[in-house]
């Protein structure tokens, strides 16, 4: 038998659906693109924390305030695993932090819209989370073990966040006609943002062959895209709402609903920097970064002090 | 260049650049950060703590509060282990085949290695 080179073995697992551990052999390519990609997606859960965070304060009740807390936290918390699978890579988190602030790695676009209203929280539940969910379910079965585990945990959280986000709209569709009203403005805000979040169309997006060989990526923007819309269309019906695109219609032959076309130019200003948000979400995020660094060195030096002492009493 | 062509869903959250973001600083992994922690888990009495992830603490109390606050928001473990990272030690996937080998021609070891007669019970 002619010996395998490591790329084949490598491959020859990919392709059987086995997982490649951290110590394993790795192309270099796949290595940077999954530090890549979990980066920018640990990036995303923590921006994530702010438009939220901005209505904890402001939330209608306790019950709905609690709900909030514990998501928020959430978010941290999927930034959490997110960035320990990233380090399994090789990678520093601090190094990770560093080309955030940098703006040298992104996050994702979505986060750089203001929630002006209550019916934000459950918009960005519904429709965000939920176009997260279908975006993360198929990397559960990433080839990279570490990433697809995180997404394990992360899935089964998100879930909880998307059935907040419908419970809030429905509550206020089915409130007070301004409450209605309210819910409805909402959706109308964060439906096209939320179908951009797949990202552009597949034939204007070919990079994606070789993340689709290494199990990456399971299926193109597009698919993910069509397969949100299916999802979602019924949800709006309960919801008493209705979705902002007077194309929506069930293609009988297609066997899915028809939307009408997206308009990426306020997308590309969006990511290109000029979305209302922008500037406020990494303001925000190096200013609580900063403000936070005596806490760090404080725990360190009481780290280094509490450890020297216990060599101290044994000496 | 159309600008969408270096732009995937990957954020999670949505799409986000693919090109020319960088995978590392110069700087490399210096360890500004805290100690790294794996942390375990036991789900509840009667089974044995399995590894559910790391994270950074500056000191193991510290990491056991963290690991709390990190992995078990919904009641997922009854105890955790939070070990230095450094303190483990692995066997090499290099020497995988060559480690694992003696194992591999024992079937003996097994209970279906035996034929049995097929009225014989309880066996």
């Amino acid at each position: 038998m002619v010996a395998m080179t490591q790329e084949q073995e490598f491959q020859e697992l990919v392709d059987a659906d086995q997982r490649i551990e951290p110590r394993d052999w790795m192309p270099e390519a796949y290595r940077k693109t999954l530090i890549r990609q979990i980066a920018q997606h640990a990036h995303s859960e923590i921006i994530g924390m702010q438009p939220e965070g901005n209505w904890i304060t402001r939330a209608p009740s306790l019950r709905r305030k609690a709900i909030l807390m514990a998501k928020v936290q959430d978010e941290a918390g999927h930034g959490l695993y997110l960035y320990s699978a990233a380090e399994t890579l090789g990678v520093g988190r601090d190094e990770l932090l560093d080309l955030l602030h940098a703006g040298r790695q992104k996050y994702s676009s979505i986060f750089n819209y203001p929630t002006v209203t209550w019916a934000d929280m459950g918009a960005i539940g519904w429709l965000v989370d939920g176009a997260a969910i279908v975006n993360q379910v198929p990397i559960t079965r990433c080839s990279y073990g570490p990433y697809a585990r995180a997404m394990v945990r992360i899935c089964k959280e998100e879930s909880f966040h998307q059935r907040q986000g419908f419970e809030i709209l429905h509550t206020l569709s089915h409130g007070t006609p301004a409450q209605h009203e309210m819910a409805q403005d909402a959706v109308n805000r964060w439906w096209w943002p939320s179908l951009m979040m797949f990202g552009p169309p597949d034939d204007q997006s070919p990079n994606s062959a070789q993340s689709m060989a290494w199990k990456i990526k399971r299926f193109s923007n597009d698919e993910l895209r069509q397969k949100f819309v299916d999802m979602t269309v019924p949800q709006a019906e309960v919801l008493g709402l209705t979705l902002p695109d007077p194309e929506i219609r069930w293609d009988e032959a297609a066997g899915n609903y028809a939307f009408g076309d997206i308009d990426w130019t306020e997308f590309f200003e969006v990511l290109k920097g000029n979305g209302p948000c922008n500037a406020a979400r990494m303001e925000h995020r190096v200013r609580a970064h900063v403000e936070g660094s005596w806490v760090r060195e404080a725990a360190t030096s009481y780290a280094e002090k509490t450890a020297a002492r216990v060599q101290e009493g044994a000496a | 260049m159309n600008p969408g062509s270096d732009l995937q869903a990957e954020g999670g959250h949505g799409a986000v650049p693919t090109r020319d973001v960088p995978t590392g600083t110069e700087a490399g992994s210096s360890p500004r950060d805290w100690p790294l922690w794996e942390v375990f888990v036991r789900a509840k009495r009667g089974l044995s703590h399995l590894h559910v992830g790391s994270l950074h603490a500056p000191d193991a109390a510290m990491a056991l509060r963290n690991a709390r606050d990190v992995y078990t928001r919904r009641s997922e473990g009854v105890s955790i282990w939070v070990v230095p990272a450094t303190a483990v030690v692995a066997s090499s996937p290099d020497e995988k085949d060559a480690f694992f080998d003696p194992a591999a021609d024992k079937a003996y070891r097994h209970p279906t290695f035996y034929d049995i007669p097929d009225e014989v019970q309880h066996l």
